[in-house]
């Protein structure tokens, strides 16, 4: 997973929204990440600290949230935890799981000095 | 920096310990929905949000009302996916290649495995069929693009530099600059890279994944992203079977397991082996977008 590509994807959805909020500063970024989710957190926060020199963001922290897996075992017909994708299924050792949530990374909030008043 | 390759900014750190996520202590005013996506730099929002338009508009959100003069912590509610950008990219090339009818694979695999060669070999096979373009992707050099060119057919090369994959933008790019004909084929040799390339869609129709018996059977197992992300694998360099002990069935039976979809070709690009399977597929897998277009 090429984790500087995500963070030049975070940085670009942070730039849009200042653009379009015209907040001045970001504090944190607080992302949700699945657990299922092929990244690797220890090196986007490297990349994250990185990509954001220069920015609004400069600084900011990042603050991740981790959605538990979840799949959908064919044999058993049920849902199931699972905690590395393409693991059998915890109840039957079956492989045929479907990944239902967990592989998700988005950016979910942040949190912004909202210091630029908007005209309404 | 990419943890596999070592892409990216800066030196690679080993062993570097995750910071612990600063706590936010500011006080949190309510969500606030933002859109979905942003407006153009230089366009404003617009007054009304469109009937039919998949944005919410910024412009819809509650009012703010501040302490003029006074910076506050707000909590603006986002919700967009990472990698959102390069998804609306590569649907735009999906509709593009679909309007042409030009039928475009991936092909992604570990540094060596073939791919190039693979390629000419089957432009060779294609000739007087159908045209096929190519789109080169490596670090650096145009080395692959000139042996395609080699085979008389157009090619482009993109150098990502220190980039370990193509993305969407990069492709849409190259389709504006490569003179396709409707109906042909594109192929995209992506970065050799067993990881990275799996998560960037370029608008392709699929994936195809090489793996040499050269490598080991349990790759499938180790990279499985890329395995779960390719309709195709091709099992290239069959030609060496004799001399090694690389166990075929096993890793086909690994990548499998990974992807029960996936359809599996073994193949020599040096002999020719197997390529009858693998051209009948190009052939039936393409007819219904040359068809459509
Ligand atoms: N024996 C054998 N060698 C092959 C075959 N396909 C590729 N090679 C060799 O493998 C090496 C790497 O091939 P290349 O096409 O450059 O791999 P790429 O990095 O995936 O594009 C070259 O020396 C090729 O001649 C094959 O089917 N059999
Ligand atoms: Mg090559
Ligand atoms: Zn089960
Ligand atoms: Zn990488």
């Amino acid at each position: 997973m090429h984790e500087m590509s995500l963070a030049e994807g975070i940085r670009t959805i942070v730039e849009e929204a200042a653009q379009a909020e015209g907040f001045g500063k970001v504090n944190a970024v607080v992302l949700e990440v699945g657990e299922l989710a092929a990244v690797e957190l220890e090196s986007l926060r490297f990349c994250f600290e990185v990509v954001m020199q220069g920015t609004l963001a400069e600084g900011a922290a990042l603050t991740v949230e981790r959605v538990a897996g979840v799949g959908w075992c064919m044999s058993c017909g049920e849902s199931v935890p699972i905690k590395a994708l393409y693991d059998p299924c915890p109840k039957c050792g079956s492989y045929q799981v479907q990944p239902t949530d967990g592989t998700q990374m988005r950016v979910k909030a942040l949190d912004v000095d909202g210091a630029v008043e908007r005209a309404e | 920096m990419c943890t596999v390759c070592g892409c990216g900014v800066g030196e690679v750190t080993i062993g570097r310990s995750a910071a612990t996520p600063r706590r936010s202590d500011a006080p949190t005013r309510g969500w606030k929905p933002v859109a979905a996506h942003a407006h153009a730099p230089d366009h404003a929002p617009p007054a009304e949000a469109p009937e039919a338009a998949e944005t919410m508009d910024f412009g819809s959100g509650p009012a703010r009302a501040h302490a003029p003069g006074l910076s506050q912590h707000e909590m603006l509610r986002i919700e967009r996916d990472i990698l959102g950008k390069n998804d609306g990219f590569a649907a735009a090339n999906r509709r593009w290649l679909a309007e042409r009818g030009i039928f475009a694979l991936n092909l992604v695999s570990s540094p060596g495995s073939g791919k190039t060669t693979l390629l000419c070999k089957t432009i060779e096979a294609l000739r007087g069929r159908v045209p096929v373009a190519v789109i080169e992707g490596d670090q650096q050099t145009e080395c692959d693009a000139e042996r395609i060119r080699a085979t008389g057919a157009p090619a482009l090369q993109i150098n990502t530099g220190k980039g370990c994959h193509l993305d969407a933008a990069m492709v849409a790019q190259a389709l504006g600059r490569l003179d396709l004909s409707g109906g042909s084929v594109l192929m995209v040799e992506n970065v050799g890279n067993l990881v990275c390339p799996a998560a960037f869609d370029l608008g392709e129709a699929h994936k195809v994944v090489i793996l040499s018996v050269t490598e080991g059977e349990d790759k499938p197992l180790k990279y499985p992203d890329m395995f779960a992300a390719a309709d195709v694998m091709l099992l290239n360099k069959v030609d060496l079977l004799p001399h090694l002990a690389f166990d075929a069935d096993k890793a086909v039976a690994f990548a499998r397991r990974i992807n029960p979809r996936l359809t599996v070709f073994r193949v020599s690009a040096t002999t020719g082996e197997g390529f009858d399977d693998w051209l009948g597929w190009i052939d039936a897998a393409r007819a219904p977008m040359a068809r459509e277009a």
